[in-house]
C-alpha cells in the first residue's frame, strides 16, 4: 500500500498553464493554492489577476477571481475586501504591473494598511510584452530596451519595492523569498502562509515578493535561469522578512517588561 | 520483470510536462531524465524508470512549475 503525499492542491485548476517551459509562475501559483487549502478558506477567497504573463491567472485558480486593469490589482482588492470584510483577498502581480504602472496603487494600499495579501512576482523584466527593461531590472542586465545592459546613468536604478513598503506603518508583513531550489520553495511557502495568516487575523497589509525567472526573455534554458537568479538576483534583492508584526509585538513586549523592571 | 517494479513512488502526468528539467535539477538521486518520445504538445516529458531508488522526498514535485508530479510513499 502506498499513500499519496504530494499532488495538486484543490485551489489550483486542472487546466494546463500557458507559461513557457520552466517559468516559475507555476510554482508560485501552486504555493498560493496550497496556502489557501491549508487555511481552509477556498470558499471565501477572491483572487485578483494582473496584467502581464499572469493575466490568465483567473483560469488557473479554482477560486473566485477578478481581473484588474494594469497595476490596479491592489485597488480592486481594496474594494472587494472592504465590501466583504470576511473574505480573503489576494492580488497576484508581476514587477511590470506592481513596480511600474501600479506603484501608486501598491504604495497607498500598503499605506492605508488594507487587510489584503499581495503576491509580487519579480523576474526583473517585462515578460509578456517581449523582454523590455522593468523598474526591477538589475544594473548591467541586458533587455530589449537596454541592449548594452542597464546603465544607471541612462536608465536609473532598480527599485527595491519590499524595502520601500517595509517602511510604511500600515505594512504588517513584508517578506522577500525565492523559488530557485526546493529549500527556497519551502521558505516561500512559509512566507505566503504567514502573509495569509496576517490577513485572516486582521493584522494589516501583507506582501510576499517572490524572485522568479523568465527563461525566454533572459535568453536562457530554465536550469540556467535558476542559476542566474541565485547568482545575480538574490545579491541585488536580499531575501528575508522586512516586516513581521509578530516579531515586532515580541520586541514591544520585551521593551515593555524592561520599563516595568525600572519602576 | 522484477518482483518490486510495481512500486511507483513518483507519477508523471506526461501530457502536462514541458520538459523544462527543473525536476532533474532538484532530484538528489539523479534518477529523472527526459523521455525519448514526445507528448502531444511536442515536449520530451520527464520520467523515472528506477522507481526503487526514489526516496519520495518530493523535491521534484515542489520544483515542477506545471504540477506534473504526484508523489507516493510506501506505508
Amino acid at each position: 500500500m502506498s499513500t499519496r503525499i504530494f499532488g495538486r492542491p484543490e485551489s489550483l485548476a486542472t487546466i494546463n498553464f500557458h507559461y513557457c517551459p520552466g517559468c516559475t509562475h507555476g510554482i508560485i501559483h501552486r504555493l498560493v493554492a496550497e496556502a489557501i487549502d491549508e487555511f481552509g478558506v477556498r470558499e471565501k477567497t477572491v483572487g485578483i489577476a494582473p496584467v502581464g504573463c499572469a493575466v490568465l491567472a483567473y483560469n488557473y485558480f479554482n477560486l473566485d477571481m477578478q481581473e484588474a486593469s494594469h497595476g490596479r490589482a491592489p485597488a480592486v482588492a481594496t474594494g472587494i475586501k472592504r465590501v466583504m470584510p470576511d473574505s480573503v483577498v489576494f492580488a497576484y502581480q508581476g514587477d511590470g504591473d506592481l513596480a511600474s504602472i501600479g506603484t501608486a496603487e501598491i504604495v497607498h494600499a500598503a499605506g492605508r494598511g488594507e487587510k489584503i495579501t499581495v503576491i509580487f512576482v519579480n523576474n526583473a523584466i517585462y515578460g509578456m510584452t517581449g523582454g523590455q527593461m522593468a523598474p526591477t531590472t538589475l544594473i548591467g542586465q541586458e533587455t530589449t530596451t537596454t541592449p548594452g545592459g542597464r546603465d544607471p546613468a541612462k536608465s536609473g536604478f532598480p527599485i527595491p519595492i519590499s524595502e520601500m513598503l517595509g517602511k510604511l506603518p500600515g505594512a504588517a508583513y513584508i517578506s522577500r523569498v525565492s523559488v530557485s531550489s526546493p529549500t527556497h520553495v519551502a521558505r516561500a511557502k512559509a512566507a505566503i502562509k504567514k502573509a495569509f495568516q496576517t490577513q485572516i487575523e486582521g493584522r494589516g497589509f501583507s506582501m510576499v515578493e517572490v524572485l522568479s525567472t523568465c527563461p525566454t526573455n533572459w535568453g536562457m534554458t530554465p536550469r540556467q535561469a535558476i542559476e542566474w537568479l541565485e547568482k545575480n538576483m538574490i545579491p541585488a534583492f536580499p531575501l528575508g522578512e522586512l516586516r513581521n508584526w509578530e516579531k515586532e509585538q515580541g520586541q514591544e513586549k520585551a521593551q515593555g517588561s524592561q520599563v516595568e523592571v525600572k519602576h | 520483470m522484477g518482483t518490486s517494479t510495481a512500486v511507483r513512488r513518483v507519477v508523471f502526468d506526461e501530457e502536462r510536462c514541458k520538459g523544462c528539467e527543473l525536476c532533474i535539477n532538484a532530484c538528489p538521486k539523479g534518477i529523472i531524465h527526459l523521455a525519448k518520445h514526445t507528448n502531444s504538445r511536442g515536449f520530451h516529458p520527464a520520467t523515472v524508470e528506477d522507481q526503487e531508488k526514489c526516496t519520495s522526498c518530493t523535491f521534484c514535485a515542489r520544483m515542477c512549475p506545471d504540477t506534473v508530479i504526484e508523489v507516493y510513499r510506501d506505508k
